[in-house]
Parts: structure tokens; C-alpha cells; sequence
């Protein structure tokens, strides 16, 4: 597919600093993937990896000052969103692309009810009555199974439970039916048995609504349980890309690995029996990071040149890619 | 044999301006020498509630709490820090549990001047003892908390609950505020210190895959009350009460094949309200399995096999394995 189609979204050498007084921080540095259309991709990675900065470039929300996008390109069907104007970024976004965020209290409203936020969203981009966005509103609410929406509409946010308000996010993120929706972590913040609830709605307006969905987690559960590609981050590059079951089934960068590893498992792993798999040491500083493959210094397979240079991607099938000396080397 | 600590019908009431919230609700456990018991639930279920309860940061409603016997529940003066050297606490957020002003030394120093135990040199030796122990540099000891990363700072944490040599520690959520890599620091840290001192845990934690690789023994909580205890390797081969198999099953596995092929029991609704659970069993209302009965009767936590308590009317005697947990079976049912 990715080769005839030209995919929604193609993020292009991104580069997002922040000036801090400690010195730039390299955020994301050089980042480079694209999204199909259809696609449910995750970006993954650790605290401080670049994945929610990645979402806030792409929709061009960094905090400027201190952040900024230094460089790169981010093409919306083909169009980059770096260069257009102010006012045509605010009709795509909530539009043909919108966003919800890990923490549903935080980005409601508190002193509107679901109804006069929802309807407004709709209101900015659609020119529609009063009447029929609130009646879009309610319809939204039952697409999102908020029971009893009719009654729901006039609440305000701190009458709903943490699931409900995360249900009304996304009833208001795709109110405009948007093509593509950015998730930064939505269901981090819920109970497994109303984050099993919230995956199962994505899924279900992904098929409905014909949507395709940017997931970023830092869960490797959820990647494995809902996504179908995968990229991961580490201190601000991609280390590693594929379909989710090759990934899982043959992890090639020694961080994915080491991840998987870090996990306990379904499986028999138990501490009386097994040790789990442990990264030594911590994230590097991104600030003026040095130009040699930043996960070196923690990884247990690390030989001379890591040190040295900058692994560039290596492609070893088509959707597959790894940027890591020593995966290159076993197997070229 | 007695059991290290002994939890018998322990109930807490908070009072609000909606009403009587019955964070626990007539909770019995046992934890033996060495164990190691995951209490696992959600959100608002009382775990947390029950381990301040156990570590006497709050004052139980009503019940007992007994340590080797002797209650400890009410407890004053020179006998409750006696309690302390005994019992200790791990918290979940590393930033917040410990003092930013004081350095990492005089943190772990405190406990012992407290307890007056030993002079300056050898409290000095010990704080050093305790940092190499957690694997952290002698160093650290003239450091500050806000020079350390999150799973260091968790360490610090461990470091300071080991420090008067504590009979069992109430890990409450320790790894939850840290990323896998680290979490995984931490697990085999607390794992390697108990093979070393045979110290018992009660680990606290929403997350049902890291109670299953720590944990001798699992109790899960719904809404203040206990709904089953088991051994971790019958308890994941096979969940006996309804909450238990739905909060299985909502675990995400990072195995997308296994993922696919399990059986999907998505929980509809959300948590009813502590200040008035259903009547009945407080599952019912989102239980798939829900007959007429559970909403008039209470189900009790009954034993259906060896060392495996369920508190579900559709569990019959015998549809577990026999399994026991090292430090034996757990309190009767009340």
C-alpha cells in the first residue's frame, strides 16, 4: 500500500528544541515516519522520549516560547502544515485532524457543560444552528456510549467519571469526523477494565467513521493489543518501525529488546523463577546530544563505531526498519 | 504457626458531605513470615486504604490488626514506635515521599537517631551499608533527593524503609510513577532483598502482571471488599470470580498473537459509587454473570478449595486447583 497511495500524514526530519536554562534540549531530532491511511500506529517509548512533543509538532501546539520546531517537514495529504498560515492551521485543527490528551479533566472545560463545548467545536468549523450542533451532540454522545446522553449534554465535566470524560473527549474530537486523529496517551490515566472500554470505542469509529489513528503510549500491552504498526522512540529518534506482530515476534533494536524484556510477562515469569530483563543506567540529557546512536551507553551490545556515528536507518523488508549498527551487522 | 500479620473483619469509614464511604468493608487477611501478598484492584477499591490501615496511618473504623499475635491496631506511645521498627512503608511517588531539604544521608539517617539505634559512626557505616544495598554509591549519601532520577529516587525510598530492619514493608504502588525499564530495577531489586533478609511484603498495585511476577499470594479487592485470594499460579491459570477473569482480561499483553486469541470480557459500565454499593454482591451491576440472588444476598469469601477464597454465589466447592500459599492458609471466612 505505502508504495501506490501516498500515506495522510509523512512526519520528515522533525526537529523540535526547547530553550531551557540548562541549554536547547534536542526534543525530537530528526524524526522521520509516516501514517496510511487505515492505519492504527503507535509511536512508543519511555518518559522523555519525544512522543507527545512528536503529537503537539505535528499539530503545531509546542509551547513557542520555549519549544519550537526547528526543522523538517510534516506533509498533510501533502500539504505542509509548517508553512501554512495561523488561521488555516486552526480549520484543520479539530477538523480534518484532531487530538485527545492522556488527562480528560485537564483539557474539558470545567465551567462549560459537555453540550456548549461539543457544540462549539462544531460550531467553529461547520456552519450549522445552534440547534442542530446540539443535536449533533447528543447524537455524538450515544456514538460514544455515554449512556443516557440526552440527560448527559447538560452536564459539566466534574459530574462524569474519568472513562465518561475520556468518552466525551473523543465525542468532541471527532465531532468534524476528522481523517486523522492523534491520541496522546488517552487511556493512561483509566482503570484496565475502562481502558479495555475506551480501545474497544477507538476501534469502533475507526471502522465507522473511516478515521485513521496516531496512538501514543508508553504501554507495549496496548501497542501489541490494538495497533497494526509500530514505531519506536528513544531520546528523541525512531529506533525501530514495523507491523506490530513482526515487531513483537522479532524485536531488532537492543532497546526494543530490552523493553519486552522489562515486561512481566503473561507467561510463567515469576521472581522466584526469572529476573527481569533490566536497562542499566537512565535516558541520556537530549541537551546538545553528541552525533552517535543515543541509546549506546545503556546497551549491552554496543561495539566500537556506536560510540562514534549515528546508525542510519536500515530497511530489511518493506515496512521494517531499524537504526542500529549492530542489528544492520547480523542481518546484512 | 501464627502468621507474621493477621487482618480480622477490618472495616474504614471515611465520612463526606455525599455520604459514608465504605473504603474497606470487613477485609480478613493473613500475611505469613516471608511472604509475599499482592493486594490488586482498581481505582477506589481500598487497597491503598487497607495498607495505611495495616502500617497505622490511619485508624480502622472497626476490627483488628495483630502482629504475631498481639494487636497492634490501637497502639500508643513508646509500643506504637516499637510497631514502626517492625512494620514500614514504601510510597508510590518518589518526588513527593521524600524531604527535598534533607540529604540523602540524613534521610536515611533519621529512622536510627529516632530509634536511637547506635552512635554516629555507626549509623554513618549504616547509611552506607543501606545505599550499597540498593545498589546505589556511598556518595549519595551527601546528595539531595532532586539530584536523583525517578527509579533512583525509588531506591532512596527502599533504602529508607529497609533501615531499621523491618519485618514487612507495604509497598504501596512503588513502581506505578515509573517507566518499564526502571520498573524493572525496581522489581528485581525488591526481589533479590527479600531472598537475602526473608522480609514479607504486602505489595499494592493496580497493575495485574507486576503482582503476578512479585506476589506468593494474590487478594483482589472490588469496592472495600475482598473478592479472591489465590496462589499466583492459580490465580492466573484460572480466575475463579467473574472480576478476577474481566480484569484479566483486560490486561493488555505485549504478545499480539496471545492478544488476539484470548477471550474478550469487556466490563460495560464504570465503578458504582463507595458511598452507596450495590446491595448484594457490589459486582452485580457489572457483572455479565449476575443472577437475582447476588442482588439480595451478600456473597461470602468462602474457601472452595485448599487455600483459595472466592466471594461469588456462582462458584461452587471445587472448581479450583489446590493450592496454598507459603504462609498458609489464609484467616477463615467471616
Amino acid at each position: 500500500m505505502s508504495g501506490v497511495a501516498p500515506p495522510l500524514l509523512e512526519v520528515r526530519a522533525l526537529e523540535t528544541r526547547f530553550s531551557t536554562e540548562a541549554g536547547l534540549v534536542h526534543a525530537v531530532d530528526g524524526l522521520s515516519f509516516s501514517v496510511n491511511k487505515g492505519d492504527s500506529l503507535a509511536l512508543v517509548g519511555e518518559s522523555g522520549c519525544g512522543k507527545s512533543v512528536t503529537a503537539l509538532s505535528i499539530l503545531r501546539l509546542v509551547p513557542d516560547p520555549p519549544g519550537r520546531v526547528a526543522g523538517g517537514e510534516i506533509l498533510f495529504e501533502g500539504y505542509d502544515l509548517l508553512k501554512l498560515s495561523r488561521r488555516d492551521m486552526r480549520r484543520i485543527r479539530g477538523g480534518e485532524m484532531s487530538m485527545i490528551f492522556q488527562d480528560p479533566m485537564t483539557s474539558l472545560n470545567p465551567v462549560l457543560t459537555i453540550g456548549d463545548q461539543i457544540s462549539e467545536a462544531i460550531r467553529t468549523h461547520e456552519s450549522v444552528s445552534r440547534r442542530s450542533a446540539w443535536r449533533r451532540c447528543v447524537e455524538l454522545l450515544e456514538l460514544v456510549r455515554i449512556p443516557d446522553p440526552h440527560r448527559r449534554v447538560h452536564d459539566y465535566p466534574h459530574r462524569l467519571s474519568g472513562g465518561m470524560r475520556q468518552r466525551a473527549m473523543i465525542a468532541m474530537a471527532v465531532a468534524c469526523a476528522p481523517k486523522l486523529l492523534i491520541a496522546d496517551e488517552p487511556t493512561t490515566a483509566l482503570d484496565v477494565t475502562i481502558q479495555a472500554q475506551v480501545l474497544g470505542l477507538l476501534d469502533r469509529l475507526k471502522r465507522e467513521l473511516g478515521m485513521t489513528v496516531l496512538l501514543i503510549t508508553h504501554d507495549l500491552g496496548v501497542v501489541a493489543e490494538w495497533a497494526n504498526r509500530v514505531v519506536v522512540m528513544y531520546a528523541g529518534n525512531k529506533v525501530e518501525e514495523g507491523r506490530v506482530d513482526e515487531l513483537f515476534a522479532q524485536p531488532l533494536h537492543p532497546y526494543t529488546q530490552g523493553l519486552l524484556g522489562a515486561i512481566p510477562q503473561a507467561g510463567r515469569v515469576h521472581y522466584t523463577n526469572a529476573r527481569l530483563h533490566e536497562i542499566s543506567g537512565t535516558v541520556p540529557n537530549l541537551i546538545d546530544p553528541p552525533a552517535r546512536c543515543r541509546f549506546a551507553e545503556r546497551c549491552a551490545k554496543a561495539i566500537d563505531i556506536c560510540h562514534r556515528e549515528y546508525p542510519a536507518p536500515f530497511r530489511p523488508a518493506a515496512g521494517r526498519e531499524v537504526s542500529c549498527f549492530v542489528a544492520e551487522r547480523d542481518l546484512a | 504457626m501464627i502468621p507474621l500479620l493477621q487482618v480480622e473483619n477490618l472495616t474504614k469509614h471515611f465520612v463526606t458531605r455525599q455520604g459514608t464511604v465504605q473504603a474497606v468493608d470487613d477485609v480478613s487477611l493473613s500475611i505469613g513470615e516471608g511472604e509475599t501478598v499482592g493486594l490488586v484492584g482498581e481505582s477506589g477499591c481500598g487497597k491503598s486504604t487497607l495498607g495505611r490501615m495495616i502500617v497505622r496511618l490511619l485508624e480502622p473504623t472497626s476490627g483488628t490488626i495483630t502482629l504475631q499475635g498481639k494487636e497492634v491496631a490501637h497502639l500508643r506511645g513508646e509500643a506504637s514506635k516499637r510497631f514502626r521498627r517492625r512494620v514500614q512503608l514504601i510510597f508510590q511517588d518518589p518526588f513527593t515521599s521524600l524531604n527535598p531539604r534533607s540529604t540523602v544521608g540524613r534521610i536515611l539517617e533519621e529512622p536510627l537517631i529516632v530509634h536511637r539505634l547506635g552512635g554516629r559512626d555507626e549509623r554513618r557505616a549504616q547509611v552506607e551499608e543501606l545505599l550499597r544495598r540498593v545498589g546505589l554509591s556511598p556518595g549519595a549519601a551527601d546528595q539531595f533527593p532532586h539530584e536523583f532520577s525517578g527509579g533512583q529516587r525509588q531506591r532512596i525510598g527502599i533504602a529508607r524503609a529497609l533501615a531499621l530492619s523491618p519485618e514487612l514493608i507495604v509497598c504501596d504502588e512503588p513502581v506505578s510513577a515509573l517507566d518499564v525499564s526502571i520498573q524493572a530495577q525496581v522489581l528485581n531489586l525488591l526481589s533479590s532483598l527479600k531472598r537475602q533478609t526473608g522480609i514479607a511484603y504486602l505489595f499494592i498495585s493496580h497493575d495485574l502482571s507486576v503482582i503476578r511476577y512479585i506476589a506468593d499470594r494474590i487478594i483482589v479487592m472490588y469496592l472495600g471488599k475482598i473478592v479472591e485470594v489465590a496462589g499466583h499460579d492459580s490465580l492466573w491459570d484460572r480466575p475463579l470470580h467473574p472480576y478476577t477473569q474481566a480484569l484479566m482480561a483486560a490486561v493488555p499483553l505485549p504478545d499480539p498473537q496471545a492478544a488476539r486469541s484470548r477471550e474478550r470480557v469487556v466490563l460495560e459500565g464504570d465503578l458504582p459509587s463507595p458511598v452507596s454499593p450495590p446491595s448484594g454482591c457490589r459486582f452485580r451491576t457489572r457483572c455479565p454473570h449476575a443472577v437475582d440472588r447476588c442482588a439480595r444476598e451478600e456473597p461470602a469469601l468462602r474457601e472452595v478449595v485448599g487455600g483459595r477464597f472466592v466471594a461469588c454465589h456462582l462458584v461452587t466447592a471445587g472448581d479450583g486447583p489446590t493450592d496454598i500459599g507459603p504462609g498458609g492458609p489464609p484467616p477463615p471466612a467471616a
